[in-house]
């Protein structure tokens, strides 16, 4: 019988993937993606937790969550591509200046 | 069937997503990402929330992760830089490995403390029906959600303005 037990262990392991995706990778769009990532585990926890009490809430909330996703990946995008203006590259560790 | 169902779905999810992070084209990272939605989609019908299934196959795989194959055909880099020799020892390969030590830690721990708690099944709960009608998730959220409903119009209407700010070349 699947319970609540299985899909948080299942949330909790994407949201590792996806903080370890923000560690290794040298890609300012693969970094976006792996926040993608976690923020859909952290949405299965909400949604698995509102079906455990019964209530819509969980849904509501995760409703929010993706608006916010959507929101951030516009403003993170339009960063990246006007990061990639100026300095021709998509590595993070090439943006350590405060001002150019 | 449900346990199939769940195990099949899930087991795409988490190797779709282990395949994001560890394969170095950002464009098979973004189809394996819709992959991966596609199958949280799946699992969110599993757990009676059929609304909430529809607008992540919309929002997500559809709006979302379009943007996201728009700017990296625009930008158009298909390998990520080689990491340089004189980079320092939170930036090299050693960083790394903590890095990933940290998230493995961080899974371990997570998994650990679920399997330590106990029932956590559906079936003694309420019934499905109360939390899969989406006349029931409208109705809350444009009455007690009304004001975070608002918020979150102006939000988007902030963020449309702030990329088209960041993005817009400047003009000579």
């Amino acid at each position: 019988m699947i319970g609540l037990n299985h899909y948080l262990i299942l949330s909790g392991v994407l949201f590792a993937i996806g903080t370890a995706g923000v560690f290794v990778r040298r890609n300012l769009i693969t970094v976006l993606l792996s926040i993608e990532i976690m923020l859909n585990a952290v949405n299965l926890t909400f949604v698995a937790v509102g079906r455990y009490r019964g209530n819509v809430d969980g849904q509501i909330i995760t409703f929010f969550v993706m608006t916010v996703a959507a929101a951030e990946a516009a403003v993170g995008l339009a960063l990246v591509i006007s990061l990639f203006r100026h300095r021709e590259t998509l590595n993070p560790d090439a943006f350590t200046s405060l001002k150019w | 069937m449900d346990v199939a169902v769940f195990y099949i779905f899930g087991a795409i999810a988490i190797l779709s997503s282990l395949f994001v992070v560890a394969q170095g084209n950002p464009m098979h990272s973004v189809m394996l990402l819709i992959t991966s939605f596609g199958a949280l989609a799946g699992l969110y019908v599993l757990l009676d929330a059929p609304f909430t299934a529809v607008t992540q196959i919309i929002i997500y795989a559809g709006a979302i992760m379009v943007l996201f194959l728009f700017v990296v055909m625009l930008l158009n880099i298909p390998r990520e830089d080689p990491v340089p020799p004189s980079a320092s020892a939170l930036l090299g390969p050693t960083g790394m490995r903590l890095g990933v030590l940290l998230s493995v830690v961080l899974g371990v721990e997570v998994v650990w403390a679920m399997t330590r708690m106990d029932g956590g099944g559906f079936s003694e709960g309420p019934s499905a029906t109360s939390v899969s009608s989406v006349a029931g998730i409208g109705g809350e959220l444009f009455t007690r959600h009304a004001f975070a409903f608002e918020a979150t119009s102006i939000l988007i209407l902030v963020a449309m303005v702030g990329a088209v700010v960041l993005a817009r070349k400047e003009q000579p």
